[in-house]
């Protein structure tokens, strides 16, 4: 207390605070500050280039109607003859002689198998993953099998989404070949990837139901199962509903899991069986081909992708704040 | 609670349809729950014995080789290895400080006004696809990495261990990729190191207060100490997040596997040569991605199961306190 003659007039606590001792503790508050900045400002960076450099085909109709551009797709030699014709090439100079111009900058058959592979890793992992969590915190409680069964679950979290990937290749691609690449096997191994994430947020929001409605119903002579299914869970629906949702959202956005199972295609298949292609698999196979259509084509699936999140997330959010449990 | 079920069992008698519909549902519940178990099962020995001509033919040469080469049919792990630790670790050591600051300005400093939006931002960062911050590091970040490594390289051209740590750089590589990592793995860090705060009984905060304790004062000597268990976890499930990301590394890394100290050089990781090469990949080769693939299973497995047992722990330790 060296400095005490410099003293905080009328600070809070009424304490002296030492010069020295106020400017550090000002510094790190700025740190934390900071901190924030450091993460946020790259958000912002990332968002406004992918909208800039995205929105320009996204809002055409071609967009959501066209099959993806081919010639771009494999970069095939045979039968172009220009830099132009391939996708290459500066645009003011092509912009004359067809090529970039001329191309249709379609991805209806990305959104297509994105929401197919969505859709079917829901109706797989959605009634697993709520009635396992049912199993946790209505019956298993704390015996060991719910132990367990809690325990790997917090463990298959963290199991990287290309392991989910390099599995479902395993048991799947492996057994039917390349005819066994198609919407359903990624649905598959996105399911797994959701499993877990679903298991945890139930079980989460079933553990916040108060136990006097459980008391209130079964004082009424009711099995536990009609409990939970009339009582439990549609009090927890919300959350549930919630939790769901942001495991959707990450597996729409997945890519590793996705590139191996799903394969390739650029018409648009309505089917779970053969060929089919996601926004995220596009995003990285268009950045590979290169040339200024891929590109475009690259950053317009990200605009379509993040979109697709962002919309889940958000309406995840506002379910919660809207029927959250009184 | 525990007994509710088994008492309005007995008022209701035994046997009805009801009670077989409870037996039913409960068995069905068990057998979803079961599911986790099962996959986790066959994930292990379904890679393995599509991995086991690499284990069983290569035996030591796939665990210790130091060289990644399919068309010479060389398949040494250890530069894989090399590639996934260093990537990780640039990672996680750039983003524990932001997180653990984030976290601190959430629970320790702003109104909470603020703080929600600050959880927003974070938890929006955290919904954005892995594939996007390659694209986006791809295209924006890697023309501007380039230069400002290669200035950073030419400042420390002449100190002699340094030089050899901060090469030269074509863009791509270890920092870059672990850079864009690092921001992919904030929001996992700062939520865990969020819950781990607010455990912080919120007395012995006041009381350091009380004695006088400017804010950071009261950081360090009660926030922190009392969190360190728990921060421990944190970092560990960000390391095992990190080592697990796929496409934002393989686009960013440079695919060039081999064991070199310049951490702004190209390199490769495990999951970023799955990636890019199982589709096309047969023979010993397949054997070999998918042994990366059982490899990357264990040790995330590994990490993942440390870092909940630290965190429940810690947990069960201060309710007992």
């Amino acid at each position: 207390m060296s400095e005490t003659s410099k003293v905080a007039p009328h600070s809070l606590e009424g304490a002296e605070i030492a010069t020295r001792r106020r400017i550090k503790n000002s510094m790190a508050t700025l740190a934390m500050a900071c901190a924030f900045l450091m993460a946020a400002t790259p958000l912002l960076l990332m968002s406004l280039t992918v909208v800039v450099k995205g929105i320009g085909v996204v809002v055409s109709a071609d967009w959501w109607s066209q099959p993806i551009p081919g010639d771009v797709g494999r970069v095939d030699l045979a039968g172009n003859t220009t830099m132009c014709d391939l996708g290459f090439g500066d645009p003011a100079t092509c912009a004359g002689q067809g090529g970039i111009t001329t191309t249709v900058k379609g991805m209806q058959p990305a959104i297509v198998g994105t929401l197919l592979t969505v859709v079917g890793a829901s109706m797989l992992a959605v009634p697993l993953g709520v009635m396992g969590a049912v199993y946790l915190n209505e019956y298993g409680k704390s015996g060991r099998i719910a132990r367990t069964v809690r325990f790997m679950t917090e463990v298959m979290v963290g199991v990287p989404s290309v392991v989910m990937g390099v599995f479902i290749y395993s048991i799947w691609v492996v057994k039917f070949g390349t005819a066994g690449k198609s919407a359903f096997a990624a649905s598959l191994a996105l399911a797994c990837l959701m499993l877990p994430i679903i298991v945890r947020s139930t079980e989460e929001m079933l553990r916040l139901v108060p136990d006097s409605l459980r008391e209130a119903s079964a004082a009424l002579g009711t099995r536990t199962w009609l409990t939970t299914i009339k009582v439990v869970v549609p009090a927890a629906i919300a959350g549930i509903v919630s939790g769901c949702l942001l495991a959707v959202a990450r597996a729409a956005g997945e890519t590793a899991p996705v590139v191996f199972t799903i394969g390739f295609v650029t018409t648009t298949n309505w089917s779970f069986s053969g060929q089919n292609t996601t926004l995220s698999a596009q995003i990285y196979s268009q950045l590979q081909n290169g040339g200024n259509v891929a590109t475009q084509l690259a950053w317009g699936s990200a605009v379509t992708l993040v979109l697709i999140v962002l919309v889940l997330t958000l309406s995840a959010r506002f379910v919660t704040r809207r029927f959250a449990l009184g | 609670m525990t007994d509710i079920a088994s008492t309005s069992d007995s008022l209701l008698s035994a046997g009805g349809s009801h009670a077989r519909a409870d037996r039913i549902f409960r068995l069905g519940a068990l057998a979803s729950g079961l599911v986790v178990l099962i996959i986790l099962g066959l994930i292990v020995v379904s890679t393995s014995i599509d991995a086991w001509p690499a284990f069983s033919e290569l035996g030591t040469d796939y665990f210790f080789g130091t060289t990644w080469s399919p068309s010479e049919g060389l398949f040494g792990i250890l530069p894989l290895v090399f590639g996934t630790i260093v990537v990780s670790a640039i990672a996680t050591v750039l983003a524990v400080p932001v997180s653990v600051g984030i976290a601190l300005f959430v629970t320790e400093v702003s109104t909470k006004r603020v703080g929600s939006a600050v959880n927003l931002t974070v938890d929006l960062l955290a919904a954005v696809p892995s594939v996007v911050f390659g694209l986006w590091g791809f295209y924006q970040l890697v023309p501007v990495f380039q230069p400002v490594l290669n200035s950073i390289a030419g400042l420390v051209s002449g100190i002699p261990v340094l030089r050899s740590i901060f090469g030269q750089s074509s863009g791509v590589g270890f920092m870059t990729a672990g850079t864009v990592l690092a921001l992919m793995i904030t929001p996992i860090v700062t939520s865990v190191s969020r819950e781990v705060f607010m455990t912080v009984p919120h007395n012995d905060r006041l009381g350091a207060l009380a004695l006088g304790a400017t804010r950071w004062e009261m950081i360090t000597g009660v926030v922190l100490p009392h969190s360190s268990a728990g921060l421990t976890g944190a970092v560990l499930l960000g390391l095992g997040r990190a080592m697990g990301e796929t496409v934002a590394v393989a686009l960013l890394i440079g695919a060039s596997p081999h064991i070199s100290a310049n951490l702004f050089g190209r390199g490769e990781a495990m999951p970023s040569q799955i990636f890019r090469s199982l589709s096309e990949a047969s023979g010993t080769f397949r054997a070999s991605l998918f042994g990366l693939g059982v490899c990357l299973f264990f040790i995330t497995v590994l990490i993942n199961m440390v870092a909940r047992r630290v965190v429940a722990v810690a947990d069960r330790r201060l309710k007992g306190a």
